[in-house]
């Protein structure tokens, strides 16, 4: 029963959305204005019922009710609530119901709280929200439906060992929020080349959206990192994964976006090219979904997907993508250019900015894709490595770090080249300061690795210069974001230098109480054990490990040992120091008496995830702060009767 | 018109970039990865002696006028200890070994060779992994069959099997 209304719900929803996008066309094509007001109400019911649906398929996993066909093939009566609830969508079916939950509920929001846009704007948006929802609903109702009872027995498969872990129940809906915000940002942009507003009002409107699915995608991608860190055992904390690539993608389009919409609110710059960017940040998003979910790319992380799926994903984003490009091309020609700026200048340097991203980029895409176009034509297969993205795309990062750190340094329109070294001065000296500590105390480094730390160097401290001389309390919010977020990456670049030039390793055949050194550590094996686990088999060594010959200490790898799916996992033992971490791990036995152990010694390598923390948090402080003067300057704008209606404002005329 | 085609040129791209899905899409992946060595020469590589008594091996051993097997190993691979069987019967019906041991150390290929009997004729140390990377092996164990002429005729990768003897046996050309 439960499955059937949330069957009924999901058809209405799409209705809804069918609904949304009629009226958009009938209202700004047709000019049957009175027909919009129709539009909100319209919205909030379809968020809604979409909702209703999600919460039926949620109700069928916590009851286990195994006559559903979702429910009996991915999810097991005996497992914990917060994985049963998890299971709704850790499976296909389920995830792409969750998206269009979140699209759902950012379509209801845009519709409540939206108020500085342009009336016929905010049509059209809700109108392109409502378009892409509508292909969504189309691919669940007909090719993957969550609902279907089961007719046929199915064997029930376990989850991946490797999936088993409390993150991964909040990994996807993270994401999803991300490309959901993305998709917003994308609406808007639609919106605004429909009705040929692409100026400062709708740059304020799309901006929180971007910061907000930017923060989500930030936390996703350093969440994913450190569960790969310390679940795969490889000690590694990127790998350049296609999956990995797909999320980086539309996290470095979301940020050129984030920059060049602040030109374009700030000072009604860049006009044609935040629209392109917004574009592409979905696409991005899109794609990478495409690339992970059809199994079109070799990877650890694909799953065998059926290929009609893939076809119908594909046609959804062709007609997407294709049409807002399609669009772009005819309509951006009539929007005129937006203000000008000197070569020097903070728009200038945001410009440099994008570019660099952007290069960045199509440098992972090239890398990501060229396995995939030299397969369709000659059939070669191949994968690209590290190397080829380290050496490409490393340099090009430093690059943009040491333009972040001049950046926010430059005045709007126009400045002083001799002022803005002026002001770069403690950052330079910081820079010189850690280059000449490298050179005394370092030992032998690598070029990028040790550029590196003396750029994390320079940026710090620059990323501190904006509130200099400034009255900390009337400093906004948002600035205080930036700063923090800023800070947060050469804390990032900082841990990434560290990892790739202090490490120490040392791969290791081990007896009981032999002792081997790694770093500054003495590692001794006692012995080894089995352990039973719950549905593995596991082996256990247990070390003492001393530091300087300090107090010994226990630290207990485990190798796990799965009998369905057959698999064995790496259980590392970490363990974590002011300056880094100690990482072991145990591999088979050769003889039964020596055992493989791989040690490292990593210095400083948590700054990574600790720079991505800082990061996300930054960007919150910036969205609060956003969000916080918004809600100042027009305080319940749905509270006054009807808001503001279509505002007389010409195009351009700011 | 020139501002008009660029506005155009995100819409190709985008366009180029589905046809090739659609492509990838039309076409399963079958999973089987063909080894990109096969027909090509032995890249040059010299790994010095492991043992006493033993010489290593270069890529000038090769092209010898005899076709013969290189095994990439090492002594602390597991599936290595099962495959020695298999090599040491492979050599008494007349086929020549010769082992590169990779990330090793002499003092551990002794007790592992003594252990589980010496199949190679030669036996090179590639401390380093070079030589390993330079043959396009990405593990141990793999054995690669070389013409008399030091071209590779193929490339087997993981542990030799009981099904796997007639097909390197036909190609070393030895009667089984």
């Amino acid at each position: 029963m439960i499955a059937e209304a949330g069957l009924a719900a999901l058809w209405l929803a799409a209705a809804m959305a069918l609904f949304q996008l009629a009226l958009g066309a009938l209202a700004l094509g047709r000019g049957r204005q009175s027909l919009g007001s129709a539009m909100v109400p319209v919205t909030l019911v379809q968020a809604a019922l979409v909702s209703i649906a999600m919460a039926c398929l949620i109700a069928v996993f916590a009851r286990s009710d195994m006559s559903v066909l979702l429910v009996a093939s991915s999810s097991n009566p005996a497992m914990p609530m917060l994985y049963k609830v998890a299971g709704s969508w850790g499976n296909h079916e389920g995830s792409m119901l969750l998206w269009v939950t979140i699209l759902g509920i950012a379509g209801a929001t845009i519709a409540l709280f939206e108020s500085k846009l342009r009336a016929d704007t905010k049509l059209a948006t809700l109108a392109a929200q409502g378009a892409i929802a509508l292909g969504f609903y189309a691919f669940l109702l007909f090719s993957s439906n969550p609902f279907a009872r089961l007719t046929d027995m199915v064997e029930p498969q376990g989850l991946n060992p490797l999936l088993q872990d409390p993150g991964l129940a909040f990994h996807p809906p993270t994401l999803y929020a991300g490309y959901v915000g993305m998709s917003a940002a994308f609406s808007f942009a639609v919106g605004a080349l429909v009705t040929r507003n692409v100026g400062s009002d709708f740059a304020g409107a799309m901006r929180p959206w971007i910061l907000g699915a930017w923060i989500f995608l930030t936390v996703g991608i350093t969440a994913g990192s450190y569960w790969a860190y310390y679940t795969l055992g490889w000690g590694g904390w990127w790998f350049w994964d296609p999956v990995e690539n797909a999320s980086l993608m539309p996290w470095l389009a979301a940020t050129a976006l984030l920059h060049s919409v602040t030109v374009l609110a700030t000072r009604d710059g860049l006009r044609a090219w935040t629209v392109m960017l917004a574009v592409l940040a979905f696409s991005m998003s899109m794609v990478g979904t495409f690339l992970v979910r059809s199994g079109i790319l070799t990877s650890v992380h694909s799953f065998a997907v059926d290929p009609r799926r893939g076809i119908f994903i594909l046609a959804l984003l062709a007609i997407y993508i294709g049409g807002a490009l399609a669009l772009f091309a005819a309509r951006i020609g009539t929007v005129t250019e937006g203000n000008r700026f000197d070569m020097v200048s903070r728009e200038a340097a945001l410009v440099v900015n994008n570019l660099i991203l952007t290069v960045i980029l199509v440098v992972v895409m090239a890398g990501t894709l060229y396995p995939l176009i030299l397969e369709a034509t000659t059939g070669a297969k191949i994968s690209v490595g590290a190397p080829y993205f380290n050496s490409v795309a490393g340099p090009l990062a430093l690059i943009l770090l040491v333009l972040l750190a001049a950046g926010p340094l430059l005045r709007w329109r126009a400045d002083l080249p001799k002022l803005v070294v002026e002001r770069m001065a403690p950052a330079l000296f910081a820079g010189a300061a850690a280059l000449l500590l490298l050179a005394i105390f370092g030992g032998r480094i690598g070029v990028l690795p040790l550029l590196g730390l003396v750029v994390a160097a320079l940026v710090a401290v620059a990323s501190l210069a904006p509130l200099w001389k400034r009255n900390l309390k009337r400093t906004p919010l948002f600035t205080y974001g930036m700063v923090l977020a800023h800070l947060g990456c050469a804390v990032s670049i900082a841990g990434m230098a560290c990892d790739a030039a202090f490490t120490r390793e040392n791969m290791v055949s081990m007896a009981a109480n032999d002792t081997r050194e790694v770093g500054p550590f003495a590692v001794t094996l006692l012995g080894v054990r089995e352990r039973p686990g719950p549905n593995y088999q596991a082996l256990e060594a247990v070390l003492s490990v001393s530091r300087n010959g300090g107090a010994p200490f226990p630290m207990m790898p485990q190798l796990h040992q799965f009998s369905d799916p057959q698999m064995t996992t790496n259980e590392a033992a970490i363990d974590t120091f002011i300056d880094g971490q100690l990482y072991l791990t145990l591999g088979e036995d050769s003889d039964g008496t020596h055992f493989l152990l791989r040690m490292w010694w990593k210095p400083f390598i948590t700054l990574i995830w600790i720079g991505g923390a800082l990061i996300a948090a930054g960007g919150g402080l910036s969205l609060l702060g956003r969000v916080r003067r918004d809600v100042w300057n027009n305080r319940w704008p749905w509270q006054k009767a009807g808001g503001r209606k279509a505002d007389p404002a010409p195009e351009g005329a700011a | 018109m020139t501002r008009k085609l660029i506005l155009w040129l995100p819409f190709a791209l985008i366009a180029l970039l589905f046809l090739a899905f659609f492509a990838g899409l039309m076409r399963p992946d079958d999973h089987v990865i063909a080894s990109q060595m096969v027909g090509k020469p032995l890249p040059e590589f010299v790994a010095g002696p492991a043992m006493p008594g033993q010489p290593g091996a270069a890529t000038a051993d090769f092209s010898d006028g005899k076709p013969r097997l290189l095994n990439v190993f090492a002594s602390w691979c597991v599936p290595c200890v099962q495959e020695i069987p298999m090599l040491l019967r492979l050599r008494a019906k007349g086929a020549e070994i010769d082992g590169i041991a990779i990330h090793d150390s002499s003092a551990e290929l002794e007790k592992f060779l003594a252990a589980n009997g010496n199949p190679y004729t030669r036996i090179g140390l590639d401390e380093g992994g070079k030589a390993q990377m330079a043959f396009g092996s990405a593990g141990v164990p793999e054995t690669f069959v070389v013409d008399g002429t030091g071209k590779i005729l193929y490339q087997h990768i993981g542990v030799v099997t009981e099904e796997d003897m007639p097909k390197l046996l036909a190609m070393l050309g030895v009667k089984p």
